[in-house]
Formats: C-alpha cells, sequence, structure tokens
C-alpha cells in the first residue's frame, strides 16, 4: 500500500486517491495529427521496468489532480508535483 | 500410554515437581479434550497442558489419516490442529502449540472418522500409492467427469475441521498506528534493539506473537548479565515499559510487510480468554506505517526425516527442552536424542536432571565433538555417526531403529532398535527470513550453518539475532543492541552506547546439511508433516520434471497450508537440489507472502460488516419508500425502490400499474440519484462545448438542454440536461452511475489539460433532493403544488425551469422528461425533501398520482428508446446511436477527433435498435439476434438484446439491443434466442422509440 505526497496535503495512504493514468498529455491540436500519431496518443503506453510518471487524483482528500514519479520495481517516489510544474531533473 | 487411555483419572503425569516458570501451578485450570476432562495450570498451552496429561495422540493427518501428535512449541507446528470453542465460537485449525489455556476452554480434535483412534480413512494411507504426488491433476486432467465422482469422498477426508456454526458473536477492530521503529519479534534481539532505540528516544512498537516476551530466552536455561534468562528478560520489560515511546505489543504477530513502510499486524486480544471482555474485540487488525524496522523473529528448528518420523512421540529436540522449562513438562519417559549439532548436549543434561532416561544420543557426525566428549564422559550412550532410519510404533512412538550412516544420510550398517517413547530431533535451525523476504530482502546461504539467511545488501531493513543466522546468545544480544542503536541514529537521534550485558547460552556451533536418512523401502520418511509429502513424493516430482521449487510446491503442494512449511520447506528444497545434483542456493527457496501466519478474516474484515462493510446511501425519502412496499436495489451505492409492492399484485402486475398510472395519469419518482455538477465562472459556458458534443453557450439562461460527452476516444461516455441558470452558472447532471467519475472527469481537464479556464465545479448529488412528476396530469398537479408558479406551457415549456415553491418548499423545477410524457424534475435542498415527497404525494391524490420506481422508470424508457450504460457500453459511437444530429461540426469538443478513425466510421457496425416479440411472446434477458429460429445451431449472432421489459402500454413484450447495421433492418423478423437460460422468442426489428415518436406527448 502506497504512501503518496500529495503536493497540498502531504503523505496520505493510496486509499484516499485515485489512480490516473500514465501522464500523458494532451496533444494542443488533436486535429493537426494524423490518424497513426492520434492512436498512438490514445492507445500506446510505455510499460517501463523503473522510473514512470502518473497521474493521480485526491479522491478523498482535496479533489487534485497531480503527477507522481514511482519506480515500477521498488515502488519508491522519488517526486510529486501540481500540474504544470514538473521539477527540473 | 495415549491420552485416550488416560481418561479422566489422569492427574498431568507428565508435570515434573521443579521447572516451568512460566505456569502458575496454584490457578489450576479445568479444560476438555473430545471426551476427556483435564487439568492443567494458568501459562500453559493447550499442547503443554495435553503433553503434562501424557496426551500424545492429537489428531489425523491430512491426506492419509496417519496418527499425529504435538511436533514443535510454537506457531511452526505443523500437525497438532486442533478445534477450540463450541458453537459460534467454534475455530478450526487452531495450532495447539499457540492457543493458550482458560478455564473451560474445549479442544477437540480433526480429520477422523468416526473416531481419533480408530479412524477409517487411515485406510487410504494403508492403500499406499492411491495418493501420489500429483494424484489430483492426473486423475482428474484425463477425465474431468471423474472429480463428481470423487469429490464427495475426498472432501469428507480431506480437509480440516469444521467452520464455525453460526455468525460470530466478537467484534473484531482495526488500528492504524505510526512509529519510528518497528521491532518484529520480542527475544534477545528484540529486546535489544528496543532498549537501544528506546534509550534513544525512538517511537517504538515492539511486537511478538508470544503471550510473554522474551523468545528463546523462555525456552531454555540462559543466563544474561549474571541472572537467568527468563529474569533478564523481565527486566528489559519493566524497563521498557517505563519508557513512553515503546509500545510493547505482545500475543501481536508482525503478519505483512508492504510498501512505504507499512507493516500489518494481527493483536490476539481475547483468544486466551473464552470470550473478550466487554467492549473490546477478540482481535485486532494493526496498519503500522513504519520509518524503520528490525526483523528479530528467531529461528525455526529444522527436523531430519527418517521412516515413520511422523509418529506422536517424535519433536523437535528444541520443543521437548521448551516443555520443560518454561512448562514444567517431560514430553517422554525415555528418549532417544537424535541431532546432527552440539545443542543436544546442553539439552540431554537440562532433560536427565529432570528424569527423563536418555536411551542414547545419536549424532550423525563422525566423531566426538568437545560438547559430546563431556556427555559420554557424563556416561551417557552417545553414538556419533550414526542416525535414526525408523521409529517404531504406531499411534506413538515405542523404538527407534538407529544404524551407522554416511554424510548423505545412507546407512552403513545394520540397524538396532533401542526401545524409547520420544524420539527428539535436531537437523539444525533456519532463520525466519519470512518478512526479511516479504520485503524484497535478497537471501545468502550460509554453507557453516546449512541455511539462508538475510542478504543485509540492498535490504530495505535491518535483520537481527537468531533471524539473521545469529544464534549465539552473546551475539543475538550484540546485534540487537547494534541495530537498534544504527536505527535511532539513522533517524537523526542520538543513540547513547549500550551497555550490552554479559551472556552465557548454548554454543550451537555449525550444523552440517543433512535433510534425511535412508529409509527402509517402502517406508514412508515426511518432509511436510501438514501435507503429508514425503521424501518420495520430492523424488517424484523431480522424474516428472517439476524441478523448479515454485513447481514442486505446487505439483506435490510441500509448504502449504496453515503452517506455510515452516519445518518443512528448506528441507524439501535441499532434497530437490540433491536429485537435480545442484546446490541448494542455485534450487533457491519459493516466494515468501503474508501472513507469516494464518489469521483469521474476521480480523482482516474488523468492523466492516454488514452495512458498515457496504455503506448505503439514501435518499431523504428512502424511509417513505420503505415503508410503502418498496422494494429495494443497489444503483451505483443508492438504495432506490424497484417498485412497490402491493397485496395481491405479482411484481409484473403492480409494475405494469406503475407504468400505466404515468401514461394514463401521473407518477412520481425519487431521482435524487442522478449525479449533480454546480458549474460555476467566466468560462463555464466555453467549458461545456469543449466537454458536450453538443453546444451550450448558445444556451439562453432558464433553458436546458440534453447533452452527451464523450471519451477521448469516440465512444460515448455519459449523458444528462444540464440547465443554465445564469450567464456563468450551470447545473449539470450525470448517470447514477458516473456522478463520481464525471466529476473526476472534469477536474482533470480543469486543472490539467485546460488550466487557463476559469471554472469551478462543485459535486452536489447529496445536497439536493429529486423528485420527477410525469404523465398527462402532471401539469394540473404541480399547479396545486406551486400555486405562486406559472406553469403554463407558455411560461414553462420543455426544456424550461421555474424557481418557486413547491409543497411549501423552496424549489427548482426544471421540465425535462425520460418517460416522454409531461414531466417536471422538483430539485430542493436534500433536508426538505421529505417535506417535498410527501406534499407530493398528499396533493396527487385526485390527479390519480401514484409512485413509481426504478422498475417501471425502466420500462417508461425503454419504450421511448432512451440508452442508458446498457446500451453506451463503452464501445458505441453517437452514430451507432443514431444520435448524429447532436454532433456539433462547427466545434472542438472531447472525442472528436476519434470521430473520423476507420473503426468509427466503417460498415457494419452495430447500431441501437428496438425489437418487439410477437404477441405472447418473452424477450430472454441477455439474448442474441440471430436468423435462425434455433437454439442448438451454430450460427452468427446478427446482434443482441442490451434491455428488455414487458410494456403494459403495448402489452409487447420489448427490448433494446445493437444489432449490425441495425438502421436497415427496421422490420425485419428475426429471434432472440437464449441458449444459456435456454429460452427464445420471434421478435421484429423496429426503431428504437416504440412510444409517440413524435414526442408530442411531452411537449403537450
Amino acid at each position: 500500500m502506497l504512501l503518496i505526497p500529495c503536493p497540498w496535503c502531504g503523505p496520505r495512504d493510496e486509499t484516499e486517491f485515485v489512480y490516473g493514468e500514465a501522464a500523458v498529455n494532451r496533444p494542443s491540436d488533436p486535429n493537426s495529427l494524423s490518424n497513426q500519431e492520434w492512436t498512438e496518443h490514445l492507445y500506446f503506453r510505455e510499460n517501463p521496468k523503473g522510473e514512470h510518471t502518473e497521474r493521480w487524483f485526491h479522491r478523498a482528500g482535496c479533489h487534485r489532480w497531480f503527477s507522481v514519479r514511482r519506480n515500477t520495481v521498488t515502488h519508491v517516489i522519488s517526486a510529486a508535483w501540481p500540474p504544470g510544474q514538473e521539477p527540473k531533473p | 500410554m495415549t491420552g485416550q487411555d488416560a481418561g479422566t483419572t489422569n492427574r498431568q503425569v507428565w508435570r515434573t515437581e521443579s521447572a516451568g516458570h512460566g505456569i502458575d501451578r496454584s490457578q489450576p485450570i479445568s479444560f476438555g479434550f473430545n471426551q476427556f476432562r483435564l487439568e492443567g495450570y494458568q501459562g500453559d498451552t493447550v499442547a503443554s497442558a495435553l503433553l503434562a496429561n501424557g496426551v500424545r495422540l492429537v489428531g489425523r493427518s491430512f491426506k492419509y489419516h496417519r496418527p499425529r501428535g504435538i511436533f514443535g512449541i510454537g506457531s511452526e507446528e505443523p500437525n497438532a490442529l486442533l478445534q477450540i470453542g463450541s458453537g459460534a465460537r467454534r475455530e478450526p485449525n487452531t495450532r495447539a502449540t499457540v492457543q493458550e489455556l482458560h478455564q473451560d476452554l474445549v479442544a477437540g480434535s480433526q480429520n477422523h472418522w468416526p473416531s481419533l483412534k480408530f479412524d477409517l480413512g487411515a485406510m487410504v494411507g494403508l492403500a499406499g500409492a492411491l495418493f501420489p504426488a500429483g494424484f489430483y491433476y492426473k486423475t482428474f486432467i484425463a477425465n474431468p467427469k471423474r472429480w463428481l465422482w470423487y469429490e464427495k469422498h475426498i472432501r469428507r477426508m480431506a480437509g480440516l475441521g469444521e467452520p464455525p456454526a453460526d455468525t460470530d458473536p466478537d467484534d473484531y477492530a482495526h488500528a492504524n498506528a505510526h512509529c519510528d521503529l518497528l521491532i518484529a519479534g520480542g527475544g534477545p534481539a528484540g529486546l535489544a534493539a528496543a532498549l537501544a532505540a528506546g534509550a534513544a528516544g525512538a517511537r517504538v512498537i515492539l511486537a511478538d506473537e508470544n503471550p510473554a516476551l522474551g523468545g528463546q530466552l523462555l525456552l531454555a536455561p540462559q543466563r544474561v548479565g549474571g541472572i537467568a534468562g527468563h529474569a533478564w528478560v523481565e527486566q528489559a520489560r519493566e524497563q521498557l515499559a517505563a519508557l513512553p515511546n515503546v509500545r510493547l505489543m505482545t500475543r501481536t504477530t508482525v503478519a505483512g510487510v508492504y510498501d512505504h513502510g507499512l507493516f500489518t499486524m494481527v493483536e490476539r486480544c481475547a483468544d486466551h480468554q473464552s470470550e473478550p471482555d466487554p467492549h473490546q474485540p477478540r482481535q485486532r487488525f494493526w496498519r503500522v506505517r513504519a520509518r524503520k524496522a528490525v526483523f528479530a523473529t528467531g529461528a525455526i528448528e529444522r527436523p531430519i526425516a527418517f521412516a515413520n518420523n511422523d509418529r506422536p512421540g517424535v519433536m523437535l529436540l528444541s520443543a521437548v527442552r521448551g516443555y520443560l522449562e518454561r512448562f514444567g513438562v517431560l514430553a517422554g519417559r525415555t528418549a532417544v536424542l537424535f541431532a546432527n549439532n552440539d545443542s543436544v548436549y546442553a539439552a540431554s543434561r537440562e532433560l536427565v536432571a529432570a528424569g527423563l532416561r536418555i536411551e542414547a544420543i545419536v549424532d550423525t557426525r563422525p566423531g566426538l565433538s568437545e560438547a559430546a566428549a563431556a556427555a559420554k564422559a557424563d556416561g551417557l550412550y552417545v553414538l556419533s555417526g550414526h542416525g535414526v532410519t525408523a521409529a517404531r510404533g504406531l499411534r506413538e512412538v515405542h523404538g527407534a531403529d538407529v544404524a551407522p550412516i554416511d554424510a548423505d544420510g545412507r546407512t552403513r550398517g545394520a540397524a538396532k532398535t533401542l526401545p524409547c517413547d520420544l524420539i527428539a530431533v535436531s537437523g539444525g535451525w533456519n532463520p525466519a527470513v519470512h518478512l526479511h523476504a516479504q520485503s524484497r530482502g535478497r537471501m545468502a546461504f550460509r554453507e557453516d550453518l546449512a541455511a539462508f539467511v538475510p542478504d543485509a545488501n540492498g535490504a530495505p531493513y535491518a535483520s537481527a539475532g537468531a533471524a539473521n543466522g545469529a544464534y549465539d546468545l552473546a551475539a543475538c544480544l550484540a546485534e540487537g543492541f547494534a541495530v537498534g542503536a544504527a536505527a535511532a541514529n539513522a533517524l537523526g537521534l542520538d543513540a547513547p552506547p549500550p551497555a550490552i550485558p554479559a551472556a552465557v547460552g548454548d554454543p550451537v556451533g555449525a550444523a552440517p546439511a543433512l535433510w534425511s536418512v535412508q529409509a527402509p523401502k517402502g517406508a514412508r520418511c515426511f518432509v511436510d508433516f501438514q501435507n503429508d509429502v514425503t521424501t518420495k513424493d520430492i523424488g517424484l516430482a523431480h522424474r516428472e520434471n517439476y524441478v523448479s521449487v515454485e513447481h514442486l510446491k505446487r505439483y506435490t503442494t510441500l509448504g502449504m497450508g496453515t503452517d506455510q512449511g515452516k519445518t518443512s520447506n528448506v528441507a524439501g528444497l535441499a532434497l530437490m537440489a540433491a536429485k537435480r545434483g545442484e546446490a541448494i542456493p542455485a534450487v533457491g527457496t519459493t516466494t515468501f507472502r503474508p501472513p507469516y501466519t494464518p489469521f483469521t478474516f474476521n480480523a482482516m474484515v474488523g468492523g466492516q460488516t454488514g452495512e458498515i462493510g457496504h455503506p448505503i446511501r439514501r435518499t431523504a425519502a428512502h424511509d417513505w419508500h420503505v415503508a410503502n412496499g418498496g422494494v429495494l436495489t443497489d444503483a451505483a451505492g443508492w438504495s432506490r425502490p424497484m417498485y412497490y409492492a402491493t397485496e395481491g399484485l405479482t411484481p409484473q402486475q403492480r409494475i405494469d400499474e406503475e407504468v400505466l398510472a404515468v401514461r394514463n395519469a401521473v407518477g412520481v419518482v425519487d431521482v435524487s440519484t442522478l449525479g449533480k455538477l454546480d458549474i460555476q465562472g467566466p468560462d463555464a459556458a466555453k467549458f461545456l462545448d469543449r466537454v458536450y458534443t453538443n453546444r451550450f453557450s448558445n444556451l439562453k439562461v432558464g433553458r436546458g438542454r440534453y447533452g452527451v460527452m464523450l471519451r477521448e476516444d469516440g465512444r460515448v461516455y455519459d449523458d444528462g440536461v444540464t440547465m443554465r441558470l445564469a450567464d456563468d452558472h450551470f447545473h449539470m447532471t450525470t448517470t447514477t452511475n458516473h456522478s463520481s467519475s464525471v466529476f473526476q472527469h472534469l477536474e482533470y481537464l480543469l486543472q490539467v489539460v485546460w488550466p487557463d479556464l476559469r471554472v469551478f465545479v462543485t459535486p452536489v448529488t447529496e445536497q439536493w433532493f429529486a423528485a420527477a412528476i410525469s404523465g398527462p396530469n402532471a401539469r394540473a398537479l404541480l399547479a396545486d403544488l406551486a400555486p405562486e408558479v406559472d406553469v403554463s406551457n407558455a411560461a414553462l415549456p420543455m426544456m424550461g425551469m421555474a424557481e418557486g415553491r413547491v409543497a411549501g418548499v423552496p424549489a427548482r423545477i426544471f421540465r425535462l422528461s425520460f418517460s416522454g410524457e409531461i414531466a417536471y424534475e422538483i430539485n430542493v435542498d436534500a433536508d426538505y425533501g421529505l417535506a417535498l415527497w410527501n406534499g407530493i404525494l398528499t396533493a396527487g391524490g385526485p390527479h390519480g398520482l401514484k409512485a413509481y420506481g426504478t422498475e417501471a422508470m425502466g420500462t417508461l424508457r425503454i419504450e421511448k428508446g432512451h440508452f442508458t450504460h446498457a446500451e453506451a457500453d463503452g464501445r458505441i459511437t453517437m452514430d451507432d446511436l443514431g444520435l448524429t444530429g447532436m454532433v456539433s461540426a462547427a466545434k472542438e469538443f472531447i472525442g472528436r477527433r476519434s470521430l473520423g478513425l476507420p473503426d468509427l466510421v466503417a460498415p457494419g457496425r452495430k447500431q441501437l435498435v428496438g425489437f418487439i416479440a410477437a404477441e405472447g411472446e418473452r424477450i430472454p434477458v441477455g439474448a442474441q439476434i440471430a436468423a435462425l429460429d434455433d437454439l442448438d445451431a451454430v450460427q452468427d449472432a446478427l446482434g443482441h438484446t442490451t434491455s428488455q421489459a414487458y410494456s403494459a402500454t403495448l402489452g409487447r413484450h420489448i427490448a433494446l439491443g445493437l444489432m449490425k447495421n441495425g438502421r436497415a433492418m427496421h422490420g425485419r423478423k428475426v429471434f432472440a434466442l437464449s441458449p444459456v437460460l435456454g429460452q427464445r422468442a420471434a421478435v421484429e426489428v423496429v426503431p428504437p422509440c416504440f412510444f409517440d415518436p413524435e414526442g408530442g406527448r411531452q411537449r403537450g
């Protein structure tokens, strides 16, 4: 059971959150993409062994979406940040 | 002698005069075992009390029904599984070695019929090869139908114990805790770690599964700091109890290790009592978040396998010692001690002093160790380079066959029989690495101990003491103090240098790898007692190529069951390694999973049973629904009436009445469960344009519009009516099912995708109560209810809204229709919901009002061809539903880009249609649509039904469904088939709207 560091509420139990999905950004102009590119945006996801950036929603808390960088092997969470505020590596 | 012969006259004949610091001889306790009344002392376990009474035979084995006795002394016990308690409190498969004795405890043996002493199932064992490894696979894969015949016989013979007869009367609790350091195990290493970290000010939880702290210090005479081990334990306990930052928890097992410092523990608060104290739980399930942890879980002694080594009277040497030291019980009269290490010599001195006659000490090692020579000099009969090849006796041991053996356990000479009633065996020790392994720590194999120990490299938590392979008492204490201080220092505390007390313990020394002694032909040498797995089964698994340890476990069931192989796993994989001709570490271990020892579902569930386990959402009119015959169903967690039962009417008749009331007069339905979102902000209209396929920015204030939202992949996601309350203020409704996920979706878009939009979304589902009145008389009823409101068609047209008092309650009135009749959805503050509801019911009488439930509501909407999630199942597009006209071509919205993807415009997609059954025919639930009226024919499905109902309006059974090219199929005669139900109906394909397709009634 993960302990997720909500950028607004601090570390809280996983049960308070809803998992979104991989932190993929919506293309600003979907119409400029080919069918192939759009389909890849919709359906194709990396399945990394290691560092993974994903979005969580603090459903039983502040109702905020945020990003989390989690290692899929060790589950170590190295960073969490509000939308658009990704920390510099 | 067996306990069964002893009867009620038995008076603890095996209790010694002295020894037994764990019992209170001034407090005798009377308890029952099978038909016998026995006596023990306060402080006994059921196992120690049974042994004190000379009871050896306590159960029958799982597969072969062989007689079994007490083998160990703690949670590692594979054999002595009893039923404890009776009636609703009966608990099967309880280890006698763990269960504490209390007044009038009732214990019973398991898995025998008709009696423990004479068991017919044992014939299975005599029949020999009937149940080899892989029996089930081999028998039932070849011919699965055999299972039908075998099942009831196997089910009676296999399986352990009986479940309780009634609902558990006790309470179970959940609790959470946080600490700096969690220490699992309160033996010498755990106590030392707690002393070190506690002195540094760390918040420490020390948990031990036993009723008393001390671990191994309680089970053999040792000395710490110049005093007896158990006395030092008491001193340490008092010291720790005085620290406010240390919490000591006994009868508490650390069961599981999870991510981010989460540990689960089970505290047995009242298992040592006949029932819990008032207002106390029987067990408490703990979730602990710890910043650091120390595993001081000790080591488990392992046996050496020999023929018939499962006979009652064959026990672990450490258990025999422990029963004497802690409980003052000698587990036999005449013993053969069988070991591969020096612990046997210290034990022999204690046992002889207590009056045990030692027939021989059989030491597998060639030559004499120093300790062996000393024992020999004391006059003990030491046979070095020998092994016990077989136990003699059936229901208990009465002899041991002893022969010279080589280092691999092969016999090198003739055996002789030594008379004895106890064979105490020690094959060395295995560190209890379970928690370390659960935390994804790696294992290292130590050749000198022939055991897996935790590999500290990369391990998230420290192990200390015997759990870390440090068997020597002084080393245990030193490691404990060291890891405790290190944990405190790592937390930024300042641990004072520890004062490590001097210790005198047993020299355990090295234990060479020896797992089994060569057995006489045809004899069984058990590796896993609980699952009746023998050395031969492991050989068979190897011959049949189940050579990985994970396969070995599943094929033979080695290491399964309530003990999870605590005394058998390492031996099993070592024997497999030998068969494979590989080193033990190359073979590896099976995966260690939580829990360390089994615990009850009750503890896991805690207080979350019944309604608390599944909280029910109720609308403000819930009590009215129940009082008026509402038959309830669950809808997205809400309790809703399906229909209102009326005496003398079948459910269908009653639903028909409700439907016809709406079509012919007026009905009222509680629609509070619909999701409601309050949307405000200068960009609210722009936002809605982006989430719905149709436009909302041009909607007039005071009017509503039906909207559909798509997922990004172009499939229909949710729908509902949104009213515009002001330029920058909307009231959105969602389906009941998706109210939560739509909110989440909108927040995602606002926070992540379009953070520039100035919009706030607030979920207000619970803040509003809503009742819909619909039917030809709805307007007249509303006029009566809301005299201040102009309800004329001109003032309040379809998709219009009004505000004013309804039944005296301030309300928002939305004119929208799900039923196809004139209808108004009246929304009031949820606190006034019941007042509104009652007001409507009171005023409705003269208008022919009836309340209706979800069944009638569903029938009405099927008649009108409105889709729900039954139709829009996540694959369906707007075009499939015939709603292309609602898709704006002039604006961007979520999902628009996908509408042109090849799959979404491909010909031959399934489209929404209606099906109307031939006169008198009934459309089966979940039917497939087919061309041939044949339930058995192999034919393509043309489509399927999604919702069906009897339409009292039309006098026919009707359905909605999805059908390939459905819109081109109107008028076709096809068949709705359910091969699963064996039902069929002839149906005609029709447009999805069955009733008033022009919609004149709802606008009227």
